[in-house]
């Protein structure tokens, strides 16, 4: 596929998410394995690594999800300790990198250093975090903490989290643990691990007890579209979730935060911009399109339309009819949500209303129609080579870095992709045929870490 | 399981059948004499590596070893319950250890996977999943050595609260007392609220019901609901029962207060007598703890934890330690008695307490290197002659391997 005249080709990066808790994964097809047997974990991280991705994701849940009050029965349930299922993973992979997301609320800066930094070193440097603030009260209920950190302090919270972090793994220097027992050093130096931190939500103090992480940093992931977000994100981050599904709503958000992160001092290359994608591959364009439309119509069951509907209507829609029109009347924006434990993304959700609207009356969509619509990833379609090509525009065009997968079954949702996509990725030098670094943050090509201060 | 005593056993001609023993090791770095890491094969430079773990425990499970413990605190590693010193000749930092245990988790077989994690300054959600979490990428081979933090730079570390600063001489002060007890009281809320969570999914939650539409049975999910003068947790979990129902719990005590949390809340206790009849004498305690908390069904498994250092006899083994000693330039002291002795002195000595009543042994190898195959390959094998150790896994959890049944859930109606 073309690259843009003068532009060198860029190596696409990939990720492959575990599907687990959300109606996109098809627990229903008869392929559909357990979403908690580490055999999963293990089946998907290998194939994944197979394929030569960079990474591995894991989301994070910590309260099961509930609808009108009660536990939601029918989307999968349950899932496992993002820390220790990675842990794991790191002794049956040798070059995939291990990304988990950890929220800052639920989490004191000194555990999450301890983690992370501990997952560094168990897995020769291919820890990643992808960073989130966004959770409520009601997953408070299950936390010590307890309470609730309004939306400023949250933030406020998370930036002094990293702040905090960085200060623990930045603690010890690379080569204080000389251990060598002619000259009884054990350690280089005194005051190892020394730190002190002072912020408006912390007064963290004393010496950290893990040495630094062979990278360093383990990698910073975080998602956000905001100006605030995408401030925080180029500034900090190494790599950055981005929603947009068309080259026309990515390019502008590719450059802009590539824009920031030199303003902040770094190489455009050093943050990695990466949407969530999913592929539905076939023998023929339209054996591709038919499985497309199969697949988000088990993933949209006409329970599951009313289910998500009432999530924006915040109204019990039970009596609706799913293949219909959308509801007449506006959302009640007085009662407590509906849904409890389902990130609402934008609070004001009469606008979402009049969204789902338009995307109505421009297809011609009846509800369950519309759903499918606004609740689809980026997603590609097509033969293997069709899909190869889609892919490869679409990052060489800077739509971005590359892509985190959702196959929708466990376990074998990457198999096809890895044994037919990626030989043709590769063929046209877009996609790595060896790993060529040792830890996630040379595989992807970005600078080293900032070396710690000097004691 | 009655306990045989000289007493019950008037006919010492008729050889009795031997009780088998349960066997563990407890990691500690490059072992747990302080010189450890600069003795020869100690890999000391590796031991923030997955490698070096992998390789230490591997050995443990050639030893049919029931478990592993994998130590760990918050602190730097500093001497008695003061803040790290500035010694730079000495292991200091290490890795998280439920997380070293679960990174062993597919690179071993059969063995027990238990690693130490805090009660204090911890989430008790997230230690829940956490261990729930190992026990499924372990297929049932998780346990928790659960410990309570009590040391007040390991609080500065959260400044969430601060712990008055406990040394051995302010131990007895009646300020510091009440301190060390409301941290026990917390730690027993937090397994109780741990263990409820891992009961919070009944076993056959899961329906994958096709026909219906429902992945689980909410029916079948539990609120634990608890409060807590230190903590609220809701629930249910939001990790599937573990495999073995619960891990197993396992804690270290040497004084009423830890003898009684572990009568309330644990499985397994480990302890530390001096000789055989100090042992008689705290599984009494130990005993006495179980009815003073009003401990009810299977009761505490007691093992010991002995220091070892082994060599061909045990003036050579005493000769080790001394030299061990003067590298360190300071005589080494335990919690747990100091065994330097010959394999054949030390089978000697555990069948003695065995018949005190102590149904294990936790080796604490002074090195690593040298003691922990030395306990594989000439302990055990002396044990097994006896007819005091197993020759073979025979279960596939923990829990079998420790003859603990899977406990009944909670909430399960039947």
């Amino acid at each position: 596929m073309s690259v843009p005249e003068g532009k060198p080709r860029k190596q696409i990066v990939l990720g492959a998410h575990l599907p687990g808790v959300n109606h996109h994964t098809v627990w229903q097809d008869p392929a559909a394995g357990s979403q908690i047997d580490v055999k999963s974990f293990a089946h998907l991280a290998r194939t994944a690594e197979r394929g030569f991705f960079d990474l591995f994701f894991l989301a994070e849940g910590l309260r099961l999800r509930e609808h009108a009050g009660q536990i939601y029965e029918n989307d999968v349930v349950g899932r496992p300790d993002t820390f220790t299922v990675l842990a794991a993973l790191a002794g049956v992979t040798d070059h995939l990198g291990l990304a988990g997301t950890v929220n800052t609320t639920f989490n004191e800066p000194y555990e999450l250093a301890r983690q992370f930094a501990s997952l560094d070193h168990l897995s020769g440097g291919r820890a990643a975090w992808n960073v989130v603030t966004s959770f409520d009260a009601f997953t408070a209920a299950n936390f010590r903490r307890g309470g609730y950190l309004d939306r400023s302090q949250r933030y406020e919270r998370a930036e002094e989290v990293l702040i905090a972090v960085r200060a623990l793994w930045d603690s010890w220097n690379s080569g204080d643990v000389p251990a060598d027992s002619a000259t009884e050093q054990f350690l280089a130096r005194h005051g190892v691990g020394e730190f002190d931190v002072r912020t408006n939500q912390f007064d963290v103090r004393g010496r950290f007890n893990v040495p630094r992480p062979p990278q360093g940093h383990p990698l910073i992931i975080q998602a956000g579209v905001s100006d605030q977000g995408r401030e925080f994100a180029s500034a900090n981050a190494d790599a950055i979730f981005s929603p947009f599904r068309t080259l026309a709503d990515a390019v502008p958000f590719y450059r802009d935060v590539k824009a920031r992160a030199v303003r902040h001092g770094r190489l455009a290359s050093d943050i990695k911009i990466l949407p969530s994608a999913g592929v539905v591959l076939g023998d023929s364009a339209a054996d591709a399109q038919e499985k497309a439309r199969e697949l988000t119509h088990r993933q949209v069951s006409p329970a599951t339309a009313l289910a998500l509907a009432e999530q924006v209507w915040n109204r019990d829609l039970s009596q609706l009819d799913p293949e219909g029109p959308l509801p007449e009347f506006d959302a009640d924006t007085t009662s407590p949500p509906r849904w409890r434990g389902r990130a609402i993304h934008d609070p004001d959700l009469n606008a979402v209303v009049a969204r789902w609207r338009e995307v109505a009356a421009r297809g011609g969509l009846n509800l369950r129609e519309t759903v499918i619509e606004v609740t689809a990833r980026a997603t590609f379609v097509g033969t293997p080579t069709a899909v190869a090509d889609q892919l490869d525009d679409f990052v060489q065009h800077d739509g971005s870095d590359g892509f985190i997968l959702h196959p929708p079954v466990v376990p074998t949702g990457l198999d096809e992709f890895v044994d037919t996509v990626v030989p043709l990725l590769q063929e046209r030098g877009s996609l790595r045929t060896g790993y060529t670094g040792t830890t996630l943050r040379e595989n992807l090509g970005l600078s080293p870490a900032r070396a710690a201060q000097p004691a | 399981m009655t306990r045989r005593t000289p007493a019950s056993r008037p006919d010492s001609r008729r050889r009795p059948v031997p009780e088998t023993l349960h066997l563990s090791a407890a990691l500690e770095s490059t072992g747990w004499h302080p010189a450890s890491w600069r003795e020869p094969g100690s890999r000391a430079g590796e031991l923030f590596t997955a490698r070096f773990w992998a390789d230490t425990v591997a050995e443990a499970e050639r030893g049919l070893f029931d478990l592993v413990t994998v130590e760990d605190s918050f602190g730097l590693q500093g001497s008695g319950f003061g803040p790290p010193d500035d010694r730079t000749d000495r292991v200091a930092g290490r890795l998280d250890a439920l997380l070293v245990a679960a990174r062993l988790a597919l690179v071993t077989e059969a063995i027990g996977l238990v690693p130490t994690v805090s009660t204090t300054h911890t989430e008790p959600f997230h230690v829940s999943k956490g261990l729930a979490t190992l026990d499924h990428v372990s297929s049932g081979r998780g346990g928790w050595r659960a410990q309570v933090a009590a040391r007040a730079h390991e609080a500065e570390l959260f400044g969430r609260r601060s712990i008055p600063a406990v040394t051995r001489e302010t131990l007895q002060d009646p300020a510091v007392v009440a301190v060390v007890e409301d941290l026990f009281a917390e730690a027993r809320a937090v397994v109780d609220t741990v263990r409820a969570l891992w009961d919070s999914w009944e076993d056959d939650a899961v329906v994958r019901d096709v026909a219906t539409g429902r992945f689980v049975d909410r029916t079948k999910l539990h609120r634990v609901a608890a409060q807590t003068p230190w903590f609220s947790v809701l629930g249910p979990s939001i990790t599937p029962r573990p495999p073995q129902g619960q891990p197993v719990v396992t804690a270290l005590a040497h004084a009423r207060t830890a003898y009684e949390f572990a009568a309330a809340s644990a499985d397994v206790v480990f302890v530390t007598p001096r000789d055989a009849q100090d042992a008689r004498a705290v599984v009494a305690e130990v005993r006495a703890a179980e009815a003073a908390v009003g401990r009810r069904g299977v009761p505490l498994q007691v093992h010991a934890d002995l220091v070892v250092a082994l060599a061909a006899d045990a003036a050579q083994a005493r000769n080790r330690l001394d030299r061990l000693d003067s590298a360190d330039g300071e005589a080494f002291t335990s919690d747990a008695l100091v065994v330097a002795d010959s394999p054949a002195g030390l089978v000697e000595r555990l069948l003695l307490w065995r018949d005190a009543g102590i149904e294990g042994f936790r080796f604490r190898p002074a090195v690593n290197a040298t003691d922990l195959p030395a306990l594989v390959d000439e302990v055990v094998p002396l044990l097994q002659s006896a007819g005091a150790f197993r020759r073979a896994y025979t279960g596939a959890t923990l829990r079998d391997h420790l003859g603990l049944a899977r406990p009944a859930n909670r909430y399960a109606t039947v």
